[in-house]
């Protein structure tokens, strides 16, 4: 995607608020805030009881701090009125308690929002690497099973509403709840039947408000939905622009996006009603409060016998009863977000959770050289030579030497339950030998591959290397044994160098030459201006197709394992360079056992056996001067009468 | 570009006009309640009057009924203002990119286009919205409540004007240290997500390689740089509510001190005991909607890049355009290349195509064979007025392009491009494209055509079939036969087909040229094409090579004179027979 898109600063002045938060009912898993919670506890402990302290006493020392108003005005103002000459001096000392309990509150409010930011950040980051972490060792199943963008989406909206919900609407809804309690407290200190008032009001503005919101919330939908619509719209036409160009459809194409542009237009109208709306109505019920509040307070002032002595009381009444309905809508704004929140945070688990790849195997790659007698010795340098190393029953370990002897017995298997893919695929490519599997796309050929490496398991049947079942070989080494050339090369973001180092991470820059010397991808390479320091970027887009199998070619060179697996590029890419890559191709797979899916007949004419695929089921095997004369499906393949892809 | 984008508020001025006054409408009422509290706290409570209570007890009702009937009204028009403005910014755009020319539409991009088009226009109309109602509700709700102040009492209103510069400078200060952190962070934040991408899209390569460790390492590089630029930026951030916190209770605890002295020393002459907690009410007022005003100023910054973008596009000049009293008409189908340049910079020193002389004749066949980059597209692509010659002139049925209306000629010259779409839709109303009110036997005949009537007759839902976005549900060669039909379905007298049948198995091909010869003889066939199978018996084959024709002429004579013929036949034909 482009890298121009622009983020919403939400580190700054929160989200959209309002009713935008108030989207359809999400389903949440019991024991997610708890789960997320133990994040906090677990690394951060002290710091968050230390903000949970720090919270209540900035709640306190406001709530006090509008106390302190009754006390100005019914101690010093109201009493010192009329006097001829006003002793300050206990005021001035009162005003000084009040500022030393301001600065206090002060304090207080720095610590935790300090602590707080560092607990969020943290444990953001946290759950993010554990995500990644886990991510990195789930089976190629999930990947299959899970769109990008499903995947994607984790780590950029879940994450981003779980870091609002941490660092702003958690922290939020603390000290809110905490200055409603502790305003309720005063305000019932002070008196009863206004604070029930108060409160009979404030529920009822809740009640308002969430009467609107459940209005708009039917709205939003629709809203997201048309946006989506739109925004879909857009995406195919405008990559189909071109199309549209050549079929003079641009006023078609117009007129369809003005049908779903009004929809959108009509959604989005009355979705906003509502959410604008909803946090003046919300200030304005408060307003309405606090004025009902003033005429009930001074009604009440005014029935007792002495009311100048209540002023202050109603005085500092009034604006606890302001601070009051504020907190109260900002937790139900904070609610919504919370719930979003932990909804996302649901989806991250789920990922966690996910059963990561099983890897039973103990059979292990070790450097290996042969000693004096013959036989073969575990080393610790590189030899060149590698073996085997499998644990025996009585704590010994026995050696067998790498050698690529790749065999398939019986083998089924499905990717899922209901469809078998492979049927009884039997095979064998002996140290050195090439294999090539052809035939049309959804054939299996490279479901094969896939289960040389166990990116799938076998459903039945036996996968050996080198007289050793594969399940018992640890992964890791397995695949270090395995060369693997993918039809999509996929390149990395940084230098072509650091992209080729990617098959063997300590290979020298000599190394490196070397590979792409092999690949014949070093003259291309040294024709760049910065040579091998040309960052890559976006899967090598600025490179041509052929240059980037090249690459990926040379990148498998470098790790120089017994065994190759290739797996043709489709894209046509012009005749001299698909020489070169054919070339580059040839050498790689000298001196070892390759198994290539072959794409273009002309490259599989050399091969020890080639096997025809259909199906999933192997429907002819042998050389190519044998299968040209059987006259089957090779052979019409082989004269273009059928379609390879 | 404000005042570009202004522009389209359009029939929506109304409500864009309506909403600030109501915004300000509700702030008058808000400034005004604190002031009749005050009365009624020292005329009412404090003198004892019951009945001035009452009075002002309504007055305070009927002045917050006000403000809420203000406060809710202006979010409808707020609603009605931006999502209106959204509606016929999409449009503008849309139609602006409708009318985009092919070099247009490759300065900026498909995926840049899609981002302006949704993401920006997303962004501005948020920042519309907020421009009609925040921006106006702070800075008003400030100065109202600041000039209410300085009429209760001038004096101590006085500790305001003293406190607001102090914290105004403080938090300018904090968030231009801030947001540039922030701005790098989120930066970072795009790598972080590239890493993810990169991993999810190779995770084959990433697992094949044992490399998840590695993976891992760098993921937690990346994401710790993160964290710690956020701590970074959240510590001065932290600044913001304690310095806020600082300046609200240094204005409480000054008012309530000196208001007091005040009260008592003119014997609630200069100021009474409501007016001194009215003040206390204005000094959160001001002070909060200060930090409101700083929110307003930075999140309209952040908006400025996106409306800058689709400011780029309304301001694009589009480079092909219709003639006033263009030729409507095509005669034939002959092409005559007469001299003909091009670049898409359009720098004669950096020329694709150099002084191209062909002629092509009404029904004939003519393939185009070359490598990579060589400009066969670039040659096709200048025959239905794609791309505009640099220098020369091209000329269909005898006429220069240029002369021609651009509908009228499109529809003659039917372009298979080499990138070809498909829309999501039945099998049919694709095919229709190419003529939207042709029969179901036009579209089956141009399907047979193609040779693709049969594959979907195999398909369970045949014509009726639903093809994905982007045609990811049937195959390559599938898709090139359907995108063929299309555009035969035209009529055309030229069809242009771009490397259309490079998935398409060979006696397929054979059998679409074949079709082709017999059934639209009259049409001038160009194809481009890598299998030199796919082009040895048309009439005339171009051989490109560097932006120039190195050949033209029959495959026979190619074979015996071009060597960049021969060496491609060679690779391609001789090789099979070697074994």
């Amino acid at each position: 995607m482009s890298t121009e898109r622009p983020r919403q600063m939400k580190g700054f002045g929160g989200g959209r608020g309002g009713a935008a938060m108030m989207s359809p009912k999400q389903k949440i898993e019991k024991g997610t805030f708890k789960r997320l919670c133990s994040y906090i506890t677990k690394k951060y402990k002290a710091r968050f009881i230390a903000v949970i302290i720090c919270i209540i006493i900035s709640s306190i020392t406001s709530v006090l701090g509008i106390m302190s108003l009754r006390t100005v005005i019914d101690e010093y103002i109201t009493p010192l009125v009329g006097t001829a000459n006003p002793d300050y001096s206990n005021f001035a000392t009162f005003m000084m308690a009040v500022a030393g309990i301001f600065i206090t509150g002060t304090i207080a409010t720095f610590i935790y929002s300090r602590f707080m930011a560092m607990i969020s950040q943290g444990v953001l980051r946290d759950i993010r690497d554990e995500m990644f972490e886990k991510m990195q060792k789930l089976p190629i199943k999930y990947f299959d099973t899970h769109t990008h963008g499903e995947i994607m989406s984790h780590y950029t909206n879940d994450i981003d509403t779980l870091r609002q919900m941490i660092s702003q609407s958690l922290p939020n809804l603390i000290s809110s709840v905490i200055t409603i309690v502790s305003t309720m407290v005063a305000m019932f200190s002070m008196n009863i039947a206004l604070t029930i008032f108060v409160i009979a009001f404030s529920i009822f503005t809740v009640f308002i408000v969430k009467t609107i919101a459940s209005k708009s919330s039917k709205f939003f939908v629709s809203q997201q939905e048309s946006l989506a619509t739109v925004n879909g719209y857009v995406e195919e036409m405008l990559n189909g622009q071109k199309v549209i160009k050549v079929f003079t459809h641009e006023d078609k194409t117009k007129e369809e996006f003005d049908v779903l542009n009004n929809k959108l237009n009509s959604d989005m109208y009355n979705a906003n009603r509502f959410a604008n709306s909803l946090m003046p109505i919300a200030g304005n019920l408060g307003n309405l409060q606090y004025v009902s509040v003033a005429i009930v307070g001074s009604m009440w002032a005014l029935a007792s016998t002495n009311p100048i002595e209540l002023l202050g009381t109603l005085v500092s009444f009034l604006q606890l009863s302001k601070s009051f309905s504020r907190p109260v809508s900002q937790v139900m704004n904070q609610f919504n977000s919370i719930i979003m929140a932990l909804a996302g945070a649901g989806r991250i688990f789920k990922l966690i959770d996910t059963t990561p790849e099983v890897d039973e195997g103990n059979v292990t790659l070790v450097n290996a050289e042969k000693n004096d007698k013959g036989e073969l010795v575990e080393v610790e340098k590189h030899t060149g030579m590698w073996a085997w190393k499998r644990p025996l029953e009585d704590g010994k370990f026995e050696y067998i030497e790498l050698k690529g002897y790749i065999t398939l017995t019986d083998v089924d298997f499905g990717y899922n339950e209901e469809k078998q893919v492979l049927h009884d695929v039997s095979l064998y490519a002996k140290p050195g030998q090439k294999i090539a599997f052809v035939g049309a796309t959804g054939a299996g050929k490279t479901t094969i591959t896939n289960l040389i490496n166990r990116f799938y398991d076998i459903i039945d049947g036996k996968v050996e290397y080198d007289g050793i079942d594969i399940k018992q070989i640890k992964k890791d080494d397995l695949r270090h044994s395995l060369g693997m050339v993918l039809q999509d090369t996929n390149l990395f973001t940084g230098t072509i160098k650091e992209n080729i180092r990617y098959g063997k991470s300590d290979a020298t820059d000599e190394e490196v030459y070397n590979a792409a010397k092999l690949a014949n991808a070093d003259g291309f390479i040294k024709m760049l201006p910065q040579g091998y320091d040309t960052m890559l970027t976006e899967n090598g887009a600025q490179l041509s197709q052929g240059q980037r199998q090249l690459i990926s070619i040379a990148r498998a060179a470098i790790a120089n394992p017994p065994v190759m697996i290739l797996d043709e590029a489709t894209s046509s890419i012009d005749t001299r360079t698909e020489k070169l890559v054919q070339d580059g191709m040839d050498k790689l797979m000298d001196g070892r056992t390759v198994l290539v899916i072959a794409h273009r007949l002309s490259t599989v004419r050399n091969s020890k056996a080639i096997l025809v695929l259909e199906n999933g089921r192997i429907i002819e095997r042998g050389e190519h001067d044998f299968l040209i004369d059987q006259k089957g499906t090779y052979y019409k393949l082989y004269t273009g009468a059928f379609e390879l892809e | 570009m404000i005042k570009k984008l202004s522009k389209f508020i359009g029939q929506y001025k109304v409500p864009t006009i309506l909403t600030p006054i109501l915004i300000s409408l509700e702030v008058v009422m808000e400034v005004i309640i604190p002031l009749v509290m005050a009365e009624l706290i020292d005329k009412g409570v404090y003198a004892g009057e019951m009945n001035l209570i009452y009075k002002l007890g309504l007055e305070l009702v009927i002045l917050a009924m006000f403000s809420l009937f203000f406060g809710a009204t202006n979010g409808f028009t707020a609603a009605k203002a931006s999502a209106g403005f959204a509606k016929n910014l999409r449009q503008a755009l849309y139609y602006k990119v409708q009318d985009f020319s092919f070099s247009n539409i490759d300065k900026f991009s498909t995926a840049s286009l899609i981002t302006r088009l949704t993401t920006d226009v997303s962004n501005v109309q948020q920042a519309f919205q907020m421009l009609i109602r925040i921006t106006v509700r702070a800075p008003l709700m400030f100065a109202f409540s600041l000039i209410a102040a300085l009429k209760i009492n001038a004096k101590l209103a006085l500790i305001f004007v003293c406190v607001i510069p102090v914290l105004g400078f403080a938090i300018y200060k904090i968030i231009s240290k801030t947001h540039p952190i922030m701005k790098a962070t989120f930066k970072k934040y795009d790598k972080l997500n590239n890493v993810v991408e990169e991993n999810v899209s190779s995770m084959r390569v990433v697992k094949s390689f044992v490399l998840e460790d590695e993976e891992i390492e760098k993921f937690k590089g990346v994401s710790g740089v993160i964290y710690n630029n956020f701590i970074r930026a959240e510590k001065n951030m932290t600044f913001m509510p304690v310095i806020m916190d600082t300046a609200i209770y240094t204005c409480v605890v000054l008012v309530s001190w000196l208001g007091a002295k005040i009260i008592v020393d003119s014997n609630m002459t200069l100021l009474t005991t409501g007016e001194l907690m009215t003040l206390i009410t204005y000094s959160i007022q001001i002070l909060t909607s200060l930090l409101m005003v700083s929110m307003v100023a930075l999140m309209l910054t952040n908006a400025k890049a996106s409306g800058d973008r689709i400011v780029e596009v309304l301001d694009e000049e589009i480079d092909i355009v219709n003639k006033e009293n263009a030729i409507t008409e095509v005669k034939d189908g002959s092409v005559e290349f007469d001299n003909v340049s091009f670049s898409y910079v359009k720098d004669m020193e950096k020329l694709c195509l150099k002084n191209i002389n062909i002629k092509i004749n009404p029904g004939e066949v003519v393939g185009v064979i070359g490598g990579t980059g060589t400009g066969k597209s670039t040659l096709v692509n200048l025959i239905p007025r794609l791309y505009d010659v640099t220098d020369g002139t091209l000329k269909v049925g005898g006429i220069d392009v240029r002369e021609y209306d651009i509908k009228a000629l499109r529809d003659q010259v039917a372009c298979v491009l080499q990138k070809n779409v498909l829309f999501s839709g039945s099998i049919s109303e694709n095919i229709r494209w190419g003529n939207e009110s042709a029969t179901d036997e036009e579209v089956e005949r141009v399907c047979k055509l193609a040779q693709a009537d049969e594959f979907i007759k195999a398909f369970p839902d045949g014509y009726n079939t639903h093809i994905e976005q982007g045609g990811t549900n049937v195959s390559g060669g599938q898709k090139q036969r359907l995108c063929i039909a299309r555009a035969l379905l035209k009529k055309p007298k030229i069809l242009i087909l771009d490397d259309s049948t490079s998935a398409v198995d060979t006696r397929t091909d054979a059998l679409i040229r074949k079709a082709f010869r017999e059934e639209i003889p009259d049409t001038t066939k160009i194809i481009i094409a890598q299998r030199i199978n796919s082009v040895e018996d048309a009439d005339k084959i171009i051989v490109i090579d560097g932006g120039v024709i190195n050949g033209f002429g029959t495959h026979e004579e190619l074979l015996k004179t071009n060597a960049i013929y021969k060496e491609v036949y060679d690779s391609q034909v001789k090789g099979s027979d070697e074994a």
